[in-house]
């Protein structure tokens, strides 16, 4: 058995081995005039389709992967989209995990963009690297090139059934100038042979066997450990260490106190002491005798239970208002009946199953990092910051990621490893233990929402008031941001999809204490479950049938104009004109999965079912979830249905997994919850943060993926938001229980 | 003392306390078997002790003298194992980084029971957490795998 760690280094060696070898290869060229497609040359801010695809001589065609694999399949599915507009064999085709680096455009694998917004500039690509090949056999054959198409790794003449493969091409093809983007013809949808197939995962023989290369499985020759006790209290930092006692310790090679940052956090490390060790178990047992005096910091004053009553009573004070239609006041003055809610949810963490780690070797001039980050660009700009290196001097190898859900776009632990290697100058690996990653990560915001219904005679819905409230993500770059920013407020909040006559939209004020953060979904997670709640609510109240009562407040197929209703609205950075909010494709999910789930029929045969759809990411689900329980309360969830309408989809299968993790990713939203004491994180591991293990989750998920020429939309994170409102309302069909404050528990008794 | 893994033995003088799972991955270099929790909470790291799931993170060196360690990397020779193909044939894996431990709790199941039921399957697996939620094809590839073992 090879040893998986000198197997992971030989592979790195390779993959830059192989790109010099191939920049020589180049040179050798005859009469070279190296087009970039060619050559991964391109440097600075530009960004052309080349630097995705290498064609060797030898016939393999590598193809380069940007964005980082965290279990969503990129490293799949991008290379799809390549090899379609190319024509090229799967089996000579390699996929390289890109650096950190401006020149491939934006690498930031967040907010489910990495296929939608890199569609077309991939088909291009490959279209690109397809024409230069046909060009190239046209001239050896002195054919048109329209009569010359690329097919399984070869260029045929069609009139004539000649052919030559993409290898025999390549010194030619490099010779020829980069055609004009109207000679580029892109394959027709219903000529596609990759995109839209259920193409298997090119690391799942790796992932099976132990193979698979994380952040916290990188080993470097002479290596170094290190595990870093970081301030209880956000900015405090160590006033006193007993330094000499831990030195003495088995295995220590160094105490190192790092730099307390001030605000804005930003991506800076947290500080603390570090202690580095010649393993990791030395490292942690050493810090278990660290005996550090923390300095007073005014985030102590942060405590979860008075933080939530302040947060409740703001959300139900008139806020500032972000959208409004007709008139609210007016409409509460002329009700029939009014109906109110409020509800709460808790912080959350990311909680990757890989807690962070990376792997730093620095020089006087030069770092080089290994680790499992979202966001390498990040990881670059502020490595070279803190150790004051030009940008280009700093490598970011991106490993597989264990995880990532947003906790890995925030590259502080990546300047922790550097700062460390750089002060050892040897390597050193810097490993979060789950208690870091669960008491000093950015953590999900906790938030407060109120909700006001009216009504009329005839139980229609006339307006609706929602005021949000929660410490926004914007404090961690900002320290004057004390309400909900635009950005947070479009996920969910500003796009409420409801045709209701007077509609009002509110923000309020809400500091933030502890660094606040993107998770999976972000701000959807608790406005989807707010507002999907209440509409269940509102159905009760009203006698009407959820499903039918949402269709009602959605109102007539449309795209929603937000001019209209006073608002600006980002649509998650896309253009309204080619991702509308349209409200058709939005009921299409909800009858979809109330059909799927025989919704009609759930009180005949005794099931109790709870419904939730949510548009974001340009996406639209819904979702049903199904919910068994027993006599003590103890809930299960025998089955779960999922409608998901992304547009174009590049891989069906990796969106199927999506569905189902995504479902029970926000499950895990619904019963966890981080909270703090005098601004210490009182969560520490497992056992006190609850995720959802087997027995919360679906037996089975029944994913329908709506079959559509719409341009792609997002994937990874859409299926998350109706999650808990969709388990909340089942449990209220079951026990009578409304659940209006996360963490639901996991036994909930009949009322 | 001496330490059988994976049908090998090596000599280990340190601190008999240590965690197996450093052994593992610190000292042989072989990280298939994955850190994650530390408190023997998520499963991430489980290696089979004389065919016994055990948490390695937990399992100190003293407790393996004279025991048979199996790791990922000795479930089989070549990815064969069924519960290995079964991971596969349901593409089980999104992350893939629980997956080690999740197929050697898996493999331990099946090697006692060779038909269990989705209750069995809850049991016996619900100390193994998945944050990417691929617990659906969890089940669907034990019951392949089922009778294979």
């Amino acid at each position: 058995m090879t040893d998986t760690i000198s197997t992971s280094r030989r592979a790195f060696l390779k993959r830059s081995a192989t790109a010099s070898g191939f920049t020589l290869g180049l040179t050798l060229l005859p009469a070279s005039r190296p087009s970039a497609m060619f050559a991964d040359t391109s440097a600075g801010d530009s960004l052309t389709p080349s630097v995705f695809v290498s064609i060797h001589e030898s016939g393999e065609v590598e193809i380069t992967c940007h964005r980082s694999e965290m279990g969503q399949q990129i490293r799949t599915s991008i290379p799809q989209i390549i090899v379609e507009e190319l024509g090229a064999n799967w089996q000579f085709v390699k996929v390289v995990q890109a650096t950190g680096h401006p020149k491939y455009g934006d690498q930031n694998t967040d907010g489910s963009r990495s296929i939608r917004r890199n569609f077309d500039r991939l088909r291009e690509a490959g279209a690109t690297a397809a024409y230069l090949l046909r060009a190239a056999a046209a001239t050896g054959w002195q054919a048109d090139i329209a009569d010359c198409e690329v097919s399984d790794h070869q260029v045929v003449h069609t009139p004539s059934g000649k052919k030559v493969g993409f290898g025999k091409l390549v010194a030619v093809a490099a010779t020829l100038p980069l055609p004009e983007a109207d000679k580029l013809a892109l394959k027709p949808r219903k000529d596609w042979q990759s995109i839209g197939k259920p193409i298997r995962s090119l690391d799942i023989q790796a992932m099976t066997s132990g193979k698979a290369v994380y952040g916290q499985d990188v080993i470097l020759p002479d290596m170094c450990f290190a595990v870093i006790q970081r301030p209880p209290v956000v900015f405090s930092s160590a006033e006193s260490v007993n330094v000499a006692d831990i030195k003495a310790m088995p295995g220590v090679l160094d105490v190192i106190t790092l730099p307390a940052p001030e605000a804005p956090a930003m991506f800076k490390p947290l500080g603390g002491v570090a202690i580095v060790a010649k393993n990791t178990w030395q490292a942690w047992q050493a810090s278990k005798s660290l005996s550090v005096k923390w300095s007073e910091h005014a985030n102590a004053v942060y405590n979860s239970t008075t933080y939530r009553e302040q947060l409740l009573a703001t959300a139900n004070k008139p806020g500032e208002v972000v959208r409004h239609q007709g008139s609210f006041s007016q409409a509460e003055k002329q009700a029939h009946s009014v109906l109110k809610a409020q509800y709460y949810a808790p912080h959350l963490a990311q909680a990757p199953m890989e807690p962070p780690a990376a792997t730093a070797v620095v020089t006087d001039d030069s770092a080089q990092v290994w680790t499992s980050v979202q966001t390498p660009q990040a990881a670059r700009q502020v490595v070279a910051a803190a150790l004051n290196l030009d940008p280009e001097k700093v490598t970011i190898n991106v490993t597989l990621l264990g995880g990532g859900f947003g906790r890995k776009s925030k590259p502080d632990f990546v300047v922790e490893a550097a700062l460390l290697a750089k002060a050892m100058k040897r390597p050193v690996k810097v490993v979060w233990r789950r208690e870091d990653d669960l008491q000093h990560g950015y953590f999900h915001t906790v938030s407060a929402q109120a909700l006001t219904a009216t009504f009329n005679q005839q139980n229609q819905v006339t307006g609706w008031l929602h005021n949000s409230v929660f410490p926004s993500i914007s404090s961690t770059f900002d320290p004057s941001a004390n309400k909900p920013s635009d950005g947070e407020l479009d996920l969910g909040l500003v796009d409420t999809p409801f045709a209701i006559e007077n509609l009002q939209l509110e923000r309020g004020e809400a500091i933030a204490h502890v660094r606040i953060g993107w998770m999976r979904s972000v701000a959807n997670v608790y406005h989807a479950f707010a507002i999907q709640s209440f509409v269940d609510e509102i159905a009760h109240h009203t006698g009407k049938d959820q499903q039918a009562l949402m269709l009602e407040l959605i109102g007539p197929d449309r795209h929603i104009d937000f001019a209209q209703s006073n608002a600006k609205y980002g649509n998650y950075g896309d253009p309204l004109e080619s991702y509308p909010v349209d409200t058709a494709r939005l009921k299409n999910v909800i009858n979809t999965v109330c059909e799927k789930a025989n919704w009609a029929q759930r009180h005949k045969k005794g099931r109790y079912l709870g419904l939730a759809a949510h548009r974001s990411f340009l996406t639209y689900a819904a979702v049903i979830i199904e919910v068994e329980v027993d006599k003590s309360g103890s809930w299960s969830i025998p089955k779960a249905y999922v409608a998901l309408d992304a547009g174009t989809v590049v891989n069906p299968e990796h969106v199927k997994a999506q569905c189902e993790g995504g479902i029970i990713y926000g499950i895990s939203c619904a019963i966890g919850q981080i909270t703090a004491s005098n601004g210490q994180i009182n969560e520490s591991n497992f056992h006190n943060y609850l995720v959802a293990r087997m027995p919360q989750t679906p037996v089975e998920v029944e994913v329908t993926i709506i079959d559509s020429v719409a341009p792609p939309g997002g994937v990874g994170e859409p299926p998350t938001p109706p999650a808990a409102p969709a388990l909340a309302n089942a449990l209220f069909a079951a026990t009578g229980v409304r659940l209006r404050e996360l963490p639901i528990p996991l036994s909930v008794k009949r009322s | 003392m001496k330490v059988t893994i994976n049908q090998k033995t090596f000599d280990y003088d340190g601190d008999p306390a240590m965690p197996l799972l450093w052994f593992i991955r610190d000292d042989l270099k072989m990280t298939g078997t994955k850190f994650s929790c530390g408190m023997a909470l998520c499963g991430a790291c489980t290696v089979h002790i004389n065919g016994e799931p055990t948490r390695s993170c937990q399992l100190p060196m003293s407790a393996i003298q004279g025991k048979q360690v199996t790791t990922i990397e000795g479930l089989s020779k070549d990815a064969s194992h069924p519960v290995q193909q079964a991971w596969r044939e349901h593409n089980v894996p999104q992350c893939g980084y629980c997956q080690s431990g999740q197929m050697m709790q898996a493999a331990a199941l099946l090697s006692k029971n060779a038909d269990p039921s989705d209750e069995d399957i809850e049991n016996y697996m619900s100390g193994n957490i998945c944050r990417c939620g691929t617990y659906p094809r969890i089940r669907a590839a034990i019951k392949t795998a089922a009778g294979k073992v």
